[in-house]
């Protein structure tokens, strides 16, 4: 049976060459099992008025996840391809389907271009669903620390802990062990995504919510939180928000002994300079400046480098940038490769210059 | 043709420097231009050509596999020729220049692609991206000119064997990718030094041999193979290598276009030492050629029938060069550059004119007229078979005779 699959493969790749058949089966079923795992967008949903959350049907091959996980999807923002992560934020969906919840940010290229201008239909590609910021399933008293959009991993967690239908509310006897309180931070209730959850799962006596709207009671000061949470020794923390206030979260549970898990997301950005050192895979690096051409700061610094027309026409130089940011002499446009964001971009060596450190995947 | 330097008439003579360089800074201009433009709308374009291709390729095969039925044979034919064009000409040619390695979709990126051609992804950029589109039109630098087997230029002296050219020129054509795959090993020049035990020749070799025999056996074997339940094997067989032929020649028609027709320059070797970006420009405005008509016919060139503007800018998305063509057209006027543009059968008699009359000696289409034929023919077999002294007497005749006849006709223009 094994020979017979393995002859029937090879046939069907003699038959397309030089494409796979993939890449026909593509055509008509992208969502099939053993595909690329990719999903299409079913649904925009507004959840307030700069955020939006997306189901999504994913391929055959999604293998679920564990509430509180995250998805990194691949979307095209003006033709070119973006990855991001987002918390899953779907209750148990019998249909299959996932949903992420997107947060417009300002700045926020790929957020804007999902919660104002993506379409139902519109297909993306998935990874399947990582992180370790999960509730472990014995139980146990917790406290939740979220901000703004740090609320999408917890809401994820909560509404399988309590799934919310027609007739309420449910408490399963799963997460009977489950004693949770909420701490969420907002610049306002309208601004609060899944505001409307919380309060329910609240009212129906699933979860103690405090909320601290910045328009009501002023920025939280962290050493408010034992006055509003008082048994916060007994439990164990964790976090999502932006890097201010986990920090000083840390810094407060640090100085109690008590520990803290957190999810962050935003990944903290470089300006971009003039020059740079230029690292290679191998470890070695180049120091080169803001208008000499990498290939020529590598080559001169003993780095055998691919190269041909020398002049930015025929692609023979290019190399994959990991990370860092480079700046074309002609036009001076600033590429930048974040891990995890943009993956790594192949530039051009002969015609970008270095505009601070940055790595190449080239030994 | 003669190399531009050589010319009676320059038609850069009239340039300054300052102009060279402001043409390249228009240019650049221009590509910018577009650079900021680029967006979702070229990325769907080049993803629905491409899906296209794919559902015409695949349904083009599943009727084939009928073939044995007349007209399943000549509707499948005429959509594998058509996949075939388009898979090589809109898609692989542009994919592999980069042209949309700005999406950063791993798979359609110009690192990653490959195409239904015999020759390897990696040699033809080497030579096509790197030798052909940095020293276009260059003698002695641009092989694509074709001088390594034909007689391009009046400056190549003539020997009997160029007669051949234009059946040699249609051979190639036949076999056009062949052609290529052995041009981008230089096969001529490793045969010619009797260097076929190099090992980088070895390697790319091997290269070129795995490609050629995957392709034969999709073409040749397997597709044949599936089609034998309908008792259509050989019928598929010939389809094949129908489309072949016809992506072969059509392939070799345009490219013929882009640099061999009348009008178009060529340069030498040492005018492009300090050559400028400026200079760059302006021997590619010069070195190309454009093929006019229908949006259909731009698709089915690979817009290559946009030469002269792939040429300046061979890295911008093959979409965008008719949006451009008219301020690049607009620009050669502003310098009093000829742009050289036609219609497809113009330009591909004008590309073969040009190959059959420096397949005689030089001056000898020129000064022929239907009168005095018979005693043309016979110097023309006196040079074929005369020692090269007689062969240099009666070059000279035929110079003075052209040139005489020249003469008379700018006296009845003139008058």
């Amino acid at each position: 049976m094994t020979l017979l699959r393995t002859r029937v493969r090879r046939l069907a790749e003699a038959a397309t060459t030089p494409l796979v058949p993939a890449d026909f089966f593509d055509l008509f079923a992208p969502l099939r099992r053993g595909a690329e795992l990719r999903g299409r967008i079913e649904q925009v949903r507004a959840e307030t008025k700069d955020a939006a959350t997306l189901v999504i049907r994913p391929g055959a091959d999604w293998a679920g996840h564990v509430p509180g996980q995250y998805v990194r999807i691949g979307i095209d923002v003006d033709g070119v391809r973006q990855w991001r992560a987002y918390s899953l934020t779907h209750g148990p969906l019998a249909d299959g389907r996932i949903s992420i919840t997107v947060k417009a940010v300002p700045d926020g290229l790929v957020s804007h271009h999902l919660v104002h201008r993506t379409h139902p239909g519109t297909l993306v590609h998935l990874e399947q669903a990582a992180g370790d910021f999960v509730l472990p399933p014995s139980g146990g008293r917790f406290l939740f620390v979220t901000a703004g959009s740090g609320i999408t991993p917890v809401i994820g967690m909560l509404r399988n802990l309590f799934p919310s239908t027609d007739e309420g509310v449910l408490r399963p006897t799963r997460s009977a062990r489950h004693d949770v309180v909420v701490v969420h931070v907002a610049p306002s209730r309208p601004d609060s995504i899944f505001i409307r959850d919380l309060e329910a799962l609240d009212r129906a006596g699933a979860i103690r919510l405090v909320s601290r709207y910045d328009d009501v009671h002023g920025v939280l000061d962290i050493d408010e939180l034992p006055a509003l949470v008082p048994d916060l020794v007994e439990r164990r923390t964790l976090a999502c928000g932006p890097a201010g206030l986990l920090d000083a979260l840390q810094g407060f549970l640090d100085g109690k002994g008590l520990e803290l898990l957190t999810e962050q997301f935003r990944t903290a950005r470089v300006e971009p300079g003039e020059g740079g050192t230029v690292s290679f895979a191998d470890g070695r690096s180049v120091t080169a400046d803001g208008s000499t051409p990498i290939l020529d700061a590598a080559e001169d610094a003993g780095v055998l480098m691919p190269s041909g027309c020398r002049m930015g026409i025929c692609y023979g130089c290019v190399l994959p940038m990991t990370e860092g940011s480079v700046r074309d002499l002609r036009n001076g446009e600033i590429t930048t490769a974040v891990p995890g964001e943009s993956g790594a971009i192949k530039i051009q060596t002969c015609i970008h210059a270095a505009a601070g450190a940055c790595q190449l995947d080239h030994s | 043709m003669t190399v531009i330097q050589k010319k009676a008439d320059n038609p850069i003579a009239h340039l300054s420097r300052e102009d060279i360089e402001q043409i390249g800074v228009e240019l650049d201009a221009i590509r910018q231009e577009v650079v900021d433009s680029r967006g979702a709308k070229d990325a769907a374009y080049i993803r629905r050509v491409i899906k296209t291709q794919r559902s015409v390729e695949l349904g083009s095969r599943a009727v084939l596999l009928f073939s044995a039925f007349p007209p399943a044979w000549v509707l499948g034919t005429a959509g594998l020729s058509l996949s075939k064009i388009l898979d090589n000409m809109e898609i692989g040619h542009n994919i592999l220049h980069g042209q949309w390695d700005w999406m950063r979709d791993p798979k359609i990126h110009s690192t990653t692609w490959d195409w239904d051609h015999a020759t390897p992804a990696e040699q033809w950029k080497r030579s096509h991206n790197e030798l052909h589109h940095t020293y276009t039109n260059v003698i002695g630098k641009d092989n694509d000119l074709g001088y390594g087997i034909m007689r391009v230029d009046e400056d190549q002296p003539w020997v009997p064997r160029y007669l051949i050219q234009p059946v040699w020129n249609f051979i190639n054509a036949c076999v056009f990718e062949y052609g290529i795959a052995a041009y981008d090993l230089e096969l001529g020049v490793v045969l010619r030094k009797k260097d076929t035990k190099n090992p980088v020749f070895r390697a790319n070799l091997k290269k070129v041999l795995g490609k050629i025999r995957k392709q034969a056996t999709k073409d040749y074997v397997v597709h044949p193979l599936l089609s034998i339940p309908t008792g259509s094997f050989v019928s598929t067989l010939l389809a094949n290598a129908t489309a072949n032929v016809v992506r072969n020649l059509w392939a070799h028609s345009v490219i013929m276009c882009g640099h061999f027709p009348e009008g178009v320059e060529t340069f030498e070797k040492r005018s492009i030492d300090g050559e400028t970006k400026g200079d760059w420009y302006v021997r590619q405005m010069l070195g190309s050629a454009n093929i006019s008509g229908s949006k259909l016919m731009h698709i089915m060139t690979g817009n290559l029938s946009h030469q002269v503007e792939h040429h300046l800018f061979p890295d911008l998305p093959s979409n965008r060069y008719g949006e451009i063509a008219p301020k690049v057209q607009a620009l050669f006027e502003k310098y009093g550059l000829n742009y050289c543009a036609r219609p497809l059968v113009p330009q591909v008699y004008s590309a073969w004119h040009r190959v059959v009359r420096l397949s005689l000696p030089n001056d000898w289409l020129d000064s022929t007229t239907r009168e005095n034929l018979p005693e043309q023919l016979v110097k023309l077999y006196k040079m074929v078979t005369g020692t090269p002294r007689e062969r240099r007497a009666i070059q000279v005749s035929l110079t003075r005779a052209a040139r005489a006849r020249r003469a008379r006709s700018d006296e009845v223009l003139a008058a």
